[in-house]
């Protein structure tokens, strides 16, 4: 009885604790001491500053935008060498072979060196320099300059292969999860199967089928985005299609059926948008399966075809092992930027999906 | 239960019909075929050898490369599978089955030992990082494992066969076991060619464990931070048990329901052998194998490896599937 008193003593008057308050904010007029008490804030501008929240994701943001900037601004601001340019410097590229033997003549000690003199036309090889930044390669282009194009390729093709499968993933789940029956039925079947053909086997089967197309390089890479799409979008379609069964029974839908909305319109004005946040997120998680798909493919000699670079490729010289072992310059940095390409999209991915979870606290 | 079950594997056979359809279809359109690239040097010095060149396509079933040629190609493949025959391999001359059968223990024994191993990794580091949420600690496993999960398999190799096979030459760098060496074959040869086979898969191992943590790290802790946000957890706290007690008695045994799942999901991996991983490092597993026929157009053998994957594919997640009902009471399977 005692303690209770005490606490309910030391506890200041109810009065007194509104008075601080109104202290606080006598100064504004009555209509903005609402919005000193909260702020409205939008759900992009709530999730926003959740995902600038996470070290994470602001790493991952810059380390996208580095490569974006250093592979589509980079061969704006250094001309130096072209993609396919071949380094043929003027009177040749003259290197030493040199090599010293030992034996013994005569009880006396001989010691032999010999000199070759290697003239060749191309810059072959070379090690990092200030006129090559990361050296050249087996057929004398820069090291430096390839990786920006490779970069170009490889970001381009993991964008537009992620559009394209969402675009058809949210069209085949939508309508599957939506209409449910046959259609539901025909069209699980199909994601199905797409699901059990094993992706890599089946994408070095395809991209082998496309070489005897004989295409350019360039609509080589066209052909190797579909080929990606094609066998990828089964996941996006399960995605939606699930979201979208689990929607479709709220009440909203219900008012959109009672409203007299047309089907198209519910569909992809009331249910998809609902779906967005999920699909973002597995859009970013995708961009980095992409590019590995891409690399991987390129550095099995399916993907992007020589003269034009590629990350893959690039990495692909050190299945030499004189490569491997004394012109590190030619492969690791290739392998180095494919991995900060996947794990900025994974990094941005994850923060988003922390960001996007509406169980998560404010 | 058993009526979902019966319903789930006649909708496989489908399924695997319609994938064997889009494999075969493919396969056959590739401009490698096996005897081109066998008979080629012969064909162009040898005009006379045409005829038998024609003989020995029509032999292998691969004559007719219009829809017809490969329709009829696929049903009498389709029809022998019903027989309980894969085909011949082109490259081995043995039966399908059998290399299969054969190649797919090495392959199985890198993956179960990559298996526990990643298991045995990658779940207390999931458990620490999300008890210690948003540490030092948890930043740091995360980054790492993400850095293992955005590796590509050839170039996390290749460094690590530069590293420990070529700079430090503590390992070798490629084949299972060592070609110069002679084996006897009684017991102790055996055994000393076993204990040369594991040096050799330590690299390879060691690859697919730091590819392969990432993953399961990042569901572990997903699901960790899950439960130890849910009543009984509050509960367990409120009752005075110690942390550790809490984390490992009632928390832990709950982030195993999803991971039971999962470990239905492996099946394909276990089984199925790493393509990229063996080529590097020229073991001959199920992956390897498959990676040689794949260039060299040996349709039977491609054929019966990505087959193999589909069934493994299906039956593990069936397997998942009925995994799930099992742990979680709530989960009912059917309809």
């Amino acid at each position: 009885m005692t303690e209770q008193d005490k606490t309910i003593e030391e506890l200041p008057p109810a009065d007194l604790v509104t008075g601080a308050a109104e202290d606080v904010h006598a100064p504004d007029p009555p209509e903005e001491e609402e919005e000193a008490t909260y702020k409205e804030m939008s759900p992009i501008r709530l999730v926003l500053r959740r995902f600038f929240r996470s070290k994470l994701s602001i790493v991952g943001l810059v380390m996208i935008v580095a490569l974006f900037l250093f592979s589509f601004l980079g061969p704006v601001i250094y001309q130096r060498w072209g993609e396919e340019t071949v380094d043929r410097p003027e009177g040749g590229v003259i290197s030493e072979i040199k090599s010293t033997y030992d034996y013994e003549e005569d009880g006396g000690k001989v010691t032999v060196t010999e000199v070759v003199e290697h003239v060749s036309t191309d810059n072959l090889l070379a090690g990092p320099s200030a006129s090559h930044l990361l050296g050249t390669d087996d057929k004398g282009m820069d090291v430096f300059v390839r990786l920006m194009y490779g970069g170009r390729i490889s970001l381009l093709i993991g964008f537009i292969v992620v559009i394209l499968e969402t675009l058809i993933g949210v069209i085949l789940g939508g309508l599957s999860g939506y209409f449910g029956g046959w259609v539901d039925n025909i069209i699980m079947r199909i994601v199905d199967i797409f699901n059990c053909i094993p992706t890599l086997p089946i994408l070095l089967i395809a991209s082998a089928t496309i070489e005897s197309w004989e295409l350019s390089p360039d609509q080589q890479i066209y052909v190797l985005m579909a080929i990606i799409t094609l066998f990828s979008w089964s996941g996006t379609a399960r995605l939606v299609r699930g979201q979208i069964l689990s929607l479709r029974e709220q009440e909203y839908i219900t008012a959109t059926e009672v409203m007299g909305l047309s089907v198209w319109r519910r569909i992809f004005k009331h249910l998809i948008p609902n779906v967005m946040p999920q699909l973002i997120v597995s859009m970013t998680l995708g961009l980095g399966s992409v590019i590995l798909y891409e690399s991987t493919l390129s550095y099995l000699g399916l993907g992007v075809q020589l003269p034009k670079a590629a990350w893959g490729t690039m990495i692909a010289t050190a299945n030499d092992n004189v490569v491997l072992q004394y012109h590190v310059n030619m492969w690791l940095p290739a392998g180095i930027l494919i991995v900060i390409a996947v794990l900025g999209f994974n990094f941005i991915g994850d923060g988003l999906r922390d960001a996007m979870d509406p169980k998560a606290k404010k | 239960m058993f009526k979902y079950i019966v319903k789930r594997l006649l909708i496989s056979i489908i399924i695997l019909l319609g994938v064997s359809v889009i494999i075969y279809t493919l396969v056959r359109l590739m401009p490698t075929d096996f005897l081109t690239q066998k008979y080629g040097p012969i064909l162009q010095t040898n005009s006379g050898f045409r005829e038998q060149f024609e003989k020995f396509k029509e032999m292998y079933g691969l004559a007719d490369s219009s829809f017809a040629g490969i329709m009829s190609g696929y049903f009498q493949w389709l029809g022998n599978l019903f027989k309980g025959d894969m085909g011949t391999s082109f490259i081995y001359q043995k039966p399908v089955a059998q290399i299969i059968g054969e190649n797919m223990w090495i392959s199985f024994a890198i993956a179960v030992v990559a298996t526990i191993l990643q298991f045995l990794i990658a779940i207390p580091l999931g458990i620490t990082s999300a008890t210690h949420q948003y540490s030092v600690r948890d930043y740091a496993t995360t980054v790492f494992t993400m850095i293992g999960i955005s590796l590509p398999t050839y170039f996390f190799a290749a460094i690590v066969i530069k590293i420990f096979a070529m700079d430090l030459g503590w390992f070798p760098n490629t084949g299972l076991v060592d070609p110069s060496k002679d084996f006897g074959s009684d017991f102790a040869g055996t055994m000393t060619k076993i204990g040369d086979m594991a040096y050799h898969l330590i690299l390879p191992i060691f690859v697919s464990v730091i590819l392969s943590i990432g993953g399961l790290m990042r569901y572990t802790r997903t699901n960790t931070l899950e439960v130890l946000n849910a009543d009984y957890i509050r509960t367990a706290r409120a009752k005075g048990l110690s942390e550790k007690k809490v984390v490992y008695k009632h928390a832990f045994r709950n982030t195993l329901i999803p991971l039971a799942t999962l470990l239905a999901g492996i099946l394909p991996s276990l089984f199925g052998g790493m393509l990229i991983t063996e080529q590097v490092f020229g073991i001959d597993g199920i992956g390897g194998l498959a990676y040689k026929a794949l260039r060299q157009g040996d349709i039977p053998f491609i054929m019966g490896y990505n087959m193999f994957l589909a069934i493994l594919t299906v039956i593990g997640t069936l397997l998942s599937d009925i995994m799930y009902s099992i742990v979680d009471p709530r989960v009912k399977l059917g309809k």
